[in-house]
């Protein structure tokens, strides 16, 4: 087996020296009745790997790549151009095979990353201080309800209709346990009054921006109703980028901001791995889950860069820390990095502009198909349409004459009636205009 | 052009003098990286778009009204800047990394080139379920391997880590006390436990209880089952523990804690050690995670990302969590929803948005179809071998607490070898630095003092384990010498000398920013 360096005789030579007659008696102290023999395993031997690559590359066959055709998909996952750098970069050796930098002096290529990183995030969230990643957007938010919760020490959460149903159904899933998690109706295009919900009991309020539908909302006075009642307000961000062209959440009055990461330097590898974005401002410090890396000097007085505050963390403070999280999403954090230094200031105001101008062109055209609205007044790089009739099958239709024309929202809001005609449409700086033209063909057949 | 060396041969005789220092600050290969906030200017992008003009009619009357405030950089700085960078992390592809519990063997590249082909790696999580079904199918495949590993008969896919697996586990096993119409409120927790478990289990709103090791470094069977009761939801086990043991008496623990109506999860960190030889399923174990970026040696990147799916007994399968892959007459479909459930399905919610580490399914499968059965067992054959060969060979210089028996996949070792050394665990962590070594995990389990745990992995051939165990001889026999210079300033030849950490924690410097403006003059 091409991974394993040992050979027979060095197997020998080893258990002779550890005075063992065979590798059985190393499993002495397994019970006997549960060791089994390799036959009792109905699965395939040892493959070379022309046999691996040419069974997996048949199986990756069977899948439609979003960049091998028309592809409009997003509502949580955006395709992006991710430059070649990036990908070179984060299959170095160094980064790639590396374990969480608990050995700082030998660790420095991945703290200072992670302090870029936390700056990054920091600088595009318009918060002051931000963690070393979470796993993902959807429990970076949950995350950051817990973390209301305990400042507060108010039970309840109350979530936007328009946050990812996704993102949703995980805060109830871990915040409910021990709190209350309140939704809002869903009001597609519209922003619902949330101020009128926020109670005495409220610790957060939870609104994504731009929404699940695409509608970019106005924090502001959701932030002002929140604080005025003893509340907080949690930003959700779904699209990066958009951070590039709007006002930070931040700069709105945001108390805490759960982000996915993943449109920037990370592909869409169905669904994960993503990177989990969480900052928050700094007198919430102590209460932050997750890793933070700091800086500080070295015993010949050099600057470096250290774990830190890891009396907040598991290892540390075992039942008593703020979350349970260890491994986090280091290399897809160092991707975000990577593709955020390459493009700088002026080429991610380019790209937020290109991606907002490429959506506006697309919705013109898809809404002079007939029988087509555009329901999202306000949107980013995302919007929302309704047709005249259900949407699930419409994509299913579209799919065959080759365009990816987006998720139907009822598959995010299966029970949500006014979800059944909408259709939510991404655009981003790969679309061509060719890819508009095929798709707003292919919607015209689908629907005449 | 070439260079003409003629005449000016280099001379290796003259004595080397590390004191004096550069001008620039690095030194050789070694390079030193500012950060990119000190390197970047305005007016320069590595990244070329067409510029475009947008109006704010559709902005909502959000647009950022100011910069972001990042630096421009060049794509040549940021590759040199990376590189760099890079250039300051020890890694499994360069040495030896004996990280006990944390299993850094060697990551397979092929696995890195299937993850990224375009119908994984580029495939939308929401795609229509026509466009889906490779990659549907590769999730089922693999969850066939897991659960014929592991001789379970369910698994739940989307934990994103092995933290988050403990929490997928223990949120099933409350959903199941729940239907029971009962209160558990209680989870017993061996002390010797890795901190993700205590910590899981008070976020999933359990209270924790901790159960003694024996002075075996096996967990207190008596003990556990005395704190047994009808409020006990679960016990917490990790097996092999990770003192490197197996928990001989698992299966009457199992028993025991199926007798009081609790439930039994193990901690799978450790699985790596009787994968092909064990079934956890026959040991009477409920629910189970896996860290595929442990045992089934996907990449673990700096920290992540992982993924940690759980496999589940009957007792338990019906709470896994959506989505669910089930299979009809149009292939694969999944289940996001509740009113579509198959029969006896109760999930008890979702982990995250989406349905799992697609790109760490796709390495882990590529690591399992290579391996095959026979390969697996292997592996984690020789994964005890190594360990068993360290112990072997160390054992009569350093201190093995537990050292009377075989060890499983990692070797522990305690710091009473260097009691009157005036050495610590630390120093002679950091000395291994200096010897071209990433030190062991130390200082855990906190059941022994001044632990020491190496865990070598399947991956080292005899040569390297040999040279290692040399080095590891050399210091121990430098430090009882009383050589303590040679420990406590260590390292000496790594990018950094050791830091402090406490003035990091004191005051916390957690963002770059810029120098503030000099005070104008008055």
């Amino acid at each position: 087996m091409r991974y394993l360096p040992l050979t027979p005789d060095d197997r020998r030579a080893m258990l002779a020296k550890i005075g063992a007659p065979d590798i059985d008696a190393l499993f002495r102290d397994v019970p006997r009745e549960a060791v089994v023999p390799v036959s009792a395993f109905d699965l395939s031997e040892t493959k070379g790997e022309i046999e691996v690559e040419r069974i997996l590359s048949r199986l990756a066959a069977r899948n439609v790549a979003a960049g091998s055709v028309p592809s409009f998909c997003g509502a949580g996952a955006y395709k992006h151009h991710v430059p070649s750098a990036v990908y070179h970069l984060i299959q170095r050796s160094e980064f790639l095979t590396a374990y969480t930098p608990y050995q700082p002096e030998i660790a420095q290529g991945t703290l200072q990353v992670l302090f870029e990183f936390q700056t990054q995030v920091a600088l595009l969230t318009g918060m002051e201080v931000a963690n070393a990643s979470l796993y993902d957007g959807s429990t970076a938010t949950a995350e950051a309800v817990l973390m209301a919760q305990r400042l507060t020490r108010r039970p309840k959460a109350i979530l936007s209709g328009g946050l990812h149903p996704h993102y949703a159904e995980t805060v109830e899933t871990v915040a409910g346990l021990s709190g209350v998690v309140a939704r809002a109706p869903v009001a597609p295009g519209r922003a619902e009054d949330i101020a009128a919900l926020i109670d005495g009991d409220t610790a957060c309020v939870v609104v994504q921006s731009p929404d699940v539908f695409g509608l970019i909302r106005n924090l502001r006075p959701i932030a002002e109703a929140a604080h005025a009642k003893g509340a907080l307000l949690i930003a959700v961000v779904t699209e990066a980028v958009s951070l590039g062209l709007l006002e930070s959440p931040g700069a709105q009055g945001a108390d805490i901001v759960a982000c996915e990461g993943q449109s920037i330097g990370n592909g869409l590898n169905f669904g994960g791995p993503y990177v989990g974005l969480f900052a928050a401002r700094e007198k919430f410090l102590r209460q932050m889950p997750g890793r933070l890396c700091g800086e500080t000097v070295d015993a010949s007085g050099k600057r470096g860069f250290v774990l830190t505050l890891s009396t907040r963390e598991q290892h540390i403070r075992r039942e008593k820390a703020t979350s349970n999280i260890c491994t986090n999403s280091g290399l897809c954090a160092l991707a975000f990095t990577i593709h955020l230094s390459l493009l700088g200031e002026e080429g991610l105001a380019r790209l937020a502009r290109q991606n907002h101008a490429r959506a506006s062109q697309l919705a013109d055209r898809l809404a002079r198909v007939p029988g087509v609205d555009l329901v999202t007044p306000a949107f980013f790089n995302e919007f929302t349409l309704k047709l005249p009739k259900a949407a699930a099958p419409v994509v299913d239709a579209l799919a065959t004459k080759g365009v990816l024309g987006g998720v139907p929202a009822s598959r995010l809001l299966p029970h949500e009636p006014a979800a059944r005609d909408l259709l939510i449409v991404a655009a981003t700086e790969i679309n061509t205009d060719e890819d508009f033209a095929a798709f707003e063909t292919a919607l015209t057949e689908v629907l005449r | 052009m070439s260079m003409n060396n003629q005449g000016r041969p280099s001379q290796p005789g003259i004595a080397q003098d590390n004191d004096i220092p550069t001008i620039s600050g690095d030194r050789g290969l070694d390079l030193e990286a500012r950060l990119i906030f000190e390197i970047g200017r305005d007016g320069v992008t590595g990244v070329d778009f067409p510029d475009v003009t947008v109006d704010d009619t559709r902005l909502g009357g959000l647009r950022r009204k100011g910069p972001v405030g990042l630096p421009g950089l060049s794509e040549p700085e940021v590759i040199r800047h990376y590189v760099r960078l890079s250039r300051q992390n020890y890694a499994i592809d360069a040495g030896l990394y004996p990280l006990g519990s944390c299993t850094m063997k060697h990551n397979p590249r092929l696995n890195e080139k299937m993850a990224r082909l375009p119908g994984f790696g580029d495939l939308h999580p929401l795609a229509p379920r026509a466009a889906t079904q490779g990659a549907l199918t590769l999730i089922s495949d693999l969850m066939t391997w897991l659960t014929t590993l592991t001789g379970m008969p369910a698994v739940a896919m989307s934990p994103k880590a092995g933290a988050h697996g403990e929490l997928c586990g223990l949120l099933a096993i409350r959903a199941a006390v729940e239907a029971r119409g009962e209160k558990r409120p209680r989870i017993l927790v061996p002390e010797s436990a890795h901190g993700t478990n205590p910590a899981t289990a008070a976020f999933a709103g359990f209270s924790v209880d901790e159960v003694p090791a024996k002075p075996d470094g096996r967990v207190d069977a008596a003990a556990l089952k005395a704190k047994l009761g009808p409020d006990v939801a679960a016990i917490m086990l990790t097996n092999p523990n990770t003192c490197g043991l197996f928990e001989g008496e698992v299966i009457a623990i199992a028993k025991a804690v199926h007798e009081v109506g609790a439930y039994f999860y193990c901690d799978g960190a450790n699985f790596n050690a009787i994968a092909g030889r064990v079934r956890p399923g026959d040991l009477g174990i409920d629910a189970m995670h896996i860290n595929l970026h442990k045992t089934f040696s996907t990449p673990h990147g700096g920290g992540g990302p992982g993924a940690g799916p759980v496999v589940l007994s009957d007792r338990l399968a019906a709470y896994a969590p959506l989505p669910l892959l089930v299979a009809d007459k149009d292939g694969f479909r999944l289940v996001e929803d509740r009113d579509q459930l198959p029969a006896g399905a109760r999930p008890f919610g979702r982990m995250s948005a989406f349905h799992g580490q697609m790109g760490m399914f796709v390495r882990a499968l590529s690591y399992m179809l290579s391996h095959g059965r026979d390969g697996v067992r292997q592996a984690s054959e020789d994964a005890v071998l190594s360990a068993n060969y360290i112990l072997a060979s160390l054992k009569d210089i350093m201190s093995a607490p537990f050292g009377d028996g075989p060890c499983m996949h990692e070797a522990l070792f305690d710091d009473s070898f260097l009691e009157g050394t005036g050495v610590t665990t630390l120093d002679f962590a950091k000395a291994m630095i200096d010897e071209g070594y990433h030190p062991m995990t130390m200082y855990f389990p906190l059941v022994v003092h001044g632990a020491m745990l190496i865990e070598p992995t399947e991956s080292e051939s005899k040569e390297s384990l040999d040279r290692f165990i040399a080095v590891l001889r050399g210091l121990a026999e430098e430090a009882k010498a009383g050589r303590r210079e040679r420990f406590e300033g260590a390292p000496r030849y790594a990018p950094r000398r050791r830091l402090d950490e406490t003035g990091a924690a004191r005051k916390p410097v957690l963002r770059w920013k810029p120098d503030p403006l000099p005070q104008a003059a008055e």
